[in-house]
């Protein structure tokens, strides 16, 4: 899809969980690194919580204490 | 005309062995449903040799009989009862947002009902081995049953839901499809890749979740229920494939392995958003009627994925082997 000047790239806030961003993208990092990703959309983590950062991987998620243990 | 595909597997009962003998070209005959275990393995096999028929259908059975009349009248029966037990098994719920949401909350500890968890922690590789080996029925068409559902949504659910299944189907890239993925895994684990190799041993709680996509991915009045099964599959994926990529870690599996639990972790936190603010909003924008619908995909899928991992994890606790016919 292009992103013209008539077709604004749309970016979405999702309060508590990631900044989505339509791809591609390629995203700089502080260390002067940067991530590429081709997906259609992308998800970009800002709970810093990620495994696979700058991508989210759900682990903003809320959290429950209990545990389960099969009957 | 056809006679490729996988081979037709053998009976668990008289529905399954009617439908067997109905594809093999004899007269079709129905067999009452009545007083017969909706979640078992004959029923459940009998649906999704019908079911089948509608992807790739098997060895020696003609394409052209996806349609025949007595199949489908076959067919009827056995998804009438599947469905009713469904809808008498899951909460009487309806709101969509909390049925969802509910699904976002992650275990702080250890889940000793969840797979993925125990995979993670305490999991063997023949216990992965097997687990690859039942998701395959599933694996091996990911997505394709989602598809069905194209045609049924309009505006930003259709939109959005091409848009998943675009990137499901490899973003234009044979290689990226995740079914080929999956097969990638399973060579690396030891596993036979051949589109239904594994159903002859798969049980009965592996093929119902199977036959629950088709259902709700064949017939339009169940449009909702896909939306929502699809959503459920979404939601949980990214967590569940974070564990399952670390258990590949673990028990020294091969990249190739990895690679498809890597994937999920990234693409279905994407796919989640994206499934539950576009296509779950879009579809209820567009018919809000269809919210009880889009809850009751959420929570029969939540049922039956319960009924397969306790299946699974009871086999697994004992020391004994989940399929039917134990992996070589």
């Amino acid at each position: 899809m292009p992103h013209t000047p008539e077709r604004l790239r749309r970016v979405v806030i999702d309060p508590g969980g990631p900044l989505l961003v339509e791809g591609p993208v390629k995203v700089a990092l502080g260390d002067g690194s940067i991530a590429t990703s081709r997906r259609f959309m992308v998800a970009i983590c800002t709970c810093r919580r990620s495994r696979t950062y700058p991508w989210c991987d759900t682990s903003h998620r809320r959290r429950t204490k209990r545990d389960r243990e099969l009957p | 005309m056809t006679v490729t595909g996988p081979p037709l597997p053998s009976a668990r009962g008289e529905l399954s062995a009617a439908v067997l003998s109905a594809l093999l070209g004899g007269r079709p005959h129905a067999v009452s449903v009545d007083g017969r275990d909706p979640y078992g393995d004959d029923l459940q096999l009998a649906l999704y040799l019908l079911y089948e028929l509608h992807y790739q259908g098997f060895a020696g059975v003609p394409e052209e009989r996806e349609w025949d009349v007595g199949l489908l009248a076959l067919r009827r029966p056995l998804e009438r009862r599947f469905l009713q037990a469904l809808r008498a098994d899951v909460p009487p719920l309806s709101d969509a947002e909390q049925a969802l949401g509910d699904l976002l909350v992650e275990p702080v500890g250890h889940d000793g009902t969840s797979v993925s968890h125990h995979l993670e922690r305490d999991g063997e590789l023949w216990q992965l081995r097997e687990y690859a080996a039942v998701r395959s029925l599933y694996h091996l068409k990911e997505a394709d049953p989602h598809a069905w559902v194209i045609p049924r949504l309009r505006g930003r659910a259709k939109a959005a839901m091409v848009a998943v299944e675009f990137d499901e189907f490899g973003a234009g890239r044979a290689e990226e499809i995740h079914a080929q993925l999956f097969a990638d895994l399973m060579r690396d684990l030891g596993l036979e890749t051949a589109y239904g190799h594994y159903l002859e041993a798969a049980p009965a709680e592996a093929l119902a979740t199977v036959n629950l996509m088709s259902l709700f991915g064949l017939h339009r009045a169940l449009r909702g229920a896909l939306v929502g099964h699809f959503a459920t599959v979404e939601v949980t994926s990214s967590p569940a494939s974070r564990r399952l990529a670390s258990a590949l870690r673990r028990l020294g599996a091969g990249a190739a392995a990895q690679r498809f639990y890597d994937e999920h972790v990234e693409a279905d936190a994407v796919h989640e958003q994206v499934v539950r603010h576009e296509v779950v909003g879009g579809l209820l924008d567009d018919e809000p009627r269809l919210e009880p619908d889009i809850v009751f995909g959420v929570h029969a899928t939540g049922l039956l994925e319960d009924r397969l991992g306790a299946h699974l994890l009871k086999a697994w606790r004992q020391q004994r082997s989940a399929l039917r016919v134990p992996l070589s």
